[in-house]
């Protein structure tokens, strides 16, 4: 049974871009991102998926039940980490953990305890007082305690100082290790990149691109970065070209013979060919003559 | 229950000035009636002589001389105003404040049903309305019996019940627009509130507007026309909590259904 299975999945705002026609799957234990700019979808995606908003049209399951039928049964198994953490004023944090649990009906005191530890999370605190950080700190402790099935988390490191999120990530993999699905949104790529076996891409609402993180930073194009003199104008297949320090870099997808003769009629001190790393993808997808149906 | 005692949590402060605020200026209110008793045969003549400013008020048809016509008018305003004013304050706000107040997320990505969460915060509402007027209710008789006066227990039980079943009244209104607002939402029920007050005061003024008391709550919570018939308008309350339960049957079917943005 898969954790996530979307099927033409579509929600409109009116006149609003929403998302279109997505499909998608995610395997029970993956871990798996959703890559997009501000704006492209993925919030979207994942507050149908939680039932917050009602889809215009297709169909999505989580665990095999229906998101609009048996969205209380999907919630049980379902851990949610929202980009901006809100929590009611003047409550203390361990007041914020235990109605998480309660509304659960499930004691989670040992887990939140340890959690708490792990990231450092003070719980005497009232939430009002609290910084950006550890308000995203109590967001994920509250994800996290029931022990969920599928992990959703949408731009979940945010605020988090890079100790934390190295903490936070090992939490993850922990999860992961044990059988728990993680939805991963975020527009870090090197997040993704890191972590994730497969991920999606979305772009304007539609999923452009979906496979394993491996196979979708193999392109046939190049990081080349020349230092020397050479003439690079009228070589096809150049993009993204900087300059700087004696030295020339771009991303090269035309011909491999074209290119040697054209480094070969200049003046070369140094030369690295590599592979452009998963921003540099994520970008060659975003341009619209980069759209893999 | 959860929500319900998290709802009162968060709402005890509110709550408790409300209630101490009304309880207070009743209190108050009665403790001068003593004073003013002497007094009242000018009164009485005074707004006599206010014509339909009089009417408006009821003070037409009481004696101000007497404790339960001086109850009427005067604690009869500053609860039954204050009354709905709470009750739709602390009604309008539950559902919509978790959308204004960006917590919606945190609930509803709970293993909650959106039906549950109307019950529960409906039960909310209704506790904090029950609770205070059984406060103010024990408060008013208290302050009565401490200024040496007999209790008029049934028309005093009467006008508490008229108050009790506006507020409920005005809560159910207003329960079913916080059900359809995302945000501003204490500016709306406080206007209801104030609006279904004026509607009463023209209908009292203006005999061709006295279809009004069918419209606003305020209509069966009139202080004169109970302790004169010695009971309450049973058509102007049936129309009154039919009013009340539409507002939150459409509670319940837009909070289902609604987008959560």
């Amino acid at each position: 049974m898969d954790a996530i299975n979307i099927k033409n999945l579509t929600k409109n705002y009116g006149k609003a871009r929403g998302i279109t026609d997505l499909n998608l799957t995610v395997h029970k234990g993956e871990f798996f991102g959703f890559i997009g700019p501000n704006g492209a979808g993925k919030s979207t995606t994942i507050r149908t998926l939680l039932g917050l908003i009602s889809p215009s049209g297709g169909s999505a399951q989580i665990f095999g039940k229906d998101i609009v039928k048996e969205k209380e049964a999907i919630l049980r198994q379902v851990g949610y980490l929202p980009s901006e953490a809100v929590f009611y004023p003047g409550m203390k944090v361990k007041d914020v953990l235990k109605l998480s649990a309660s509304l659960r009906k499930d004691d989670c005191a040992k887990e939140a305890k340890e959690l708490c530890e792990r990231l450092q999370l003070d719980t005497s605190r009232k939430v009002d007082e609290l910084s950006f950080g550890n308000r995203k700190k109590l967001a994920i402790v509250c994800a996290l305690q029931s022990m969920p099935d599928l992990l959703i988390l949408d731009e979940p490191t945010g605020g988090l100082d890079p100790l934390m999120q190295r903490e936070f990530f090992a939490i993850l993999r922990e999860r992961n290790q044990k059988g728990t699905t993680i939805f991963l949104s975020s527009h870090v790529l090197s997040e993704i990149q890191r972590n994730c076996t497969r991920a999606a891409i979305i772009r304007e609402g539609r999923l452009i691109a979906c496979d394993s993180v491996e196979a979708l930073s193999k392109t046939s194009a190049k990081r080349v970065t020349v230092h020397g003199s050479v003439a690079l104008d009228g070589l096809a297949g150049i993009r993204d070209r900087k300059e700087g320090d004696g030295a020339v870099s771009f991303l090269y997808s035309g011909e491999m013979d074209d290119l040697l003769r054209t480094l070969a009629s200049g003046h070369i001190t140094d030369l690295s060919v590599s592979e452009p790393d998963l921003e540099e993808i994520f970008l060659h997808y975003y341009e619209k003559d980069g759209v893999r149906e | 229950m959860t929500i319900v005692k998290h709802e009162l949590r968060q709402g005890k402060m509110a709550f408790f000035i409300w209630m101490a605020s009304i309880g207070f200026l009743m209190a108050v209110c009665i403790f001068l009636f003593p004073e003013m008793k002497g007094e009242m045969d000018g009164i009485s003549d005074m707004f006599a002589s206010m014509g339909s400013f009089t009417a408006a008020f009821g003070m037409d048809r009481l004696n101000f001389g007497t404790l339960i016509g001086f109850y009427a008018v005067e604690c009869g305003n500053i609860l039954g105003l204050g009354g709905a004013f709470y009750a739709a304050f602390c009604a309008v706000s539950i559902l919509s404040k978790e959308e204004k107040d960006r917590t919606a997320e945190f609930l509803l990505t709970h293993p909650v049903s959106r039906k549950r969460i109307v019950t529960e915060k409906l039960l909310a509402v209704l506790i904090q309305i029950t609770v205070m007027n059984l406060v103010i209710y024990a408060l008013s008789v208290g302050s009565i019996a401490g200024i040496g006066e007999e209790i008029p227990w049934k028309e005093l039980n009467l006008l508490h019940l008229a108050y009790y079943l506006l507020q409920i009244e005005l809560g159910g209104i207003c329960f079913g627009i916080s059900a359809f607002l995302r945000k501003g939402s204490v500016g709306a029920g406080l206007g209801i509130a104030t609006g279904m007050y004026f509607l009463n005061l023209i209908a009292n003024i203006a005999e061709v507007a006295d279809f009004l008391k069918y419209i606003t709550p305020f209509g069966y919570a009139e202080g004169a026309d109970i302790v004169t018939n010695g009971c309450l308008d049973g058509k102007m309350v049936a129309i009154g909590m039919t009013i009340a339960a539409v507002g939150i049957l459409l509670a319940y079917m837009q909070y289902c259904k609604k987008d959560i943005r």
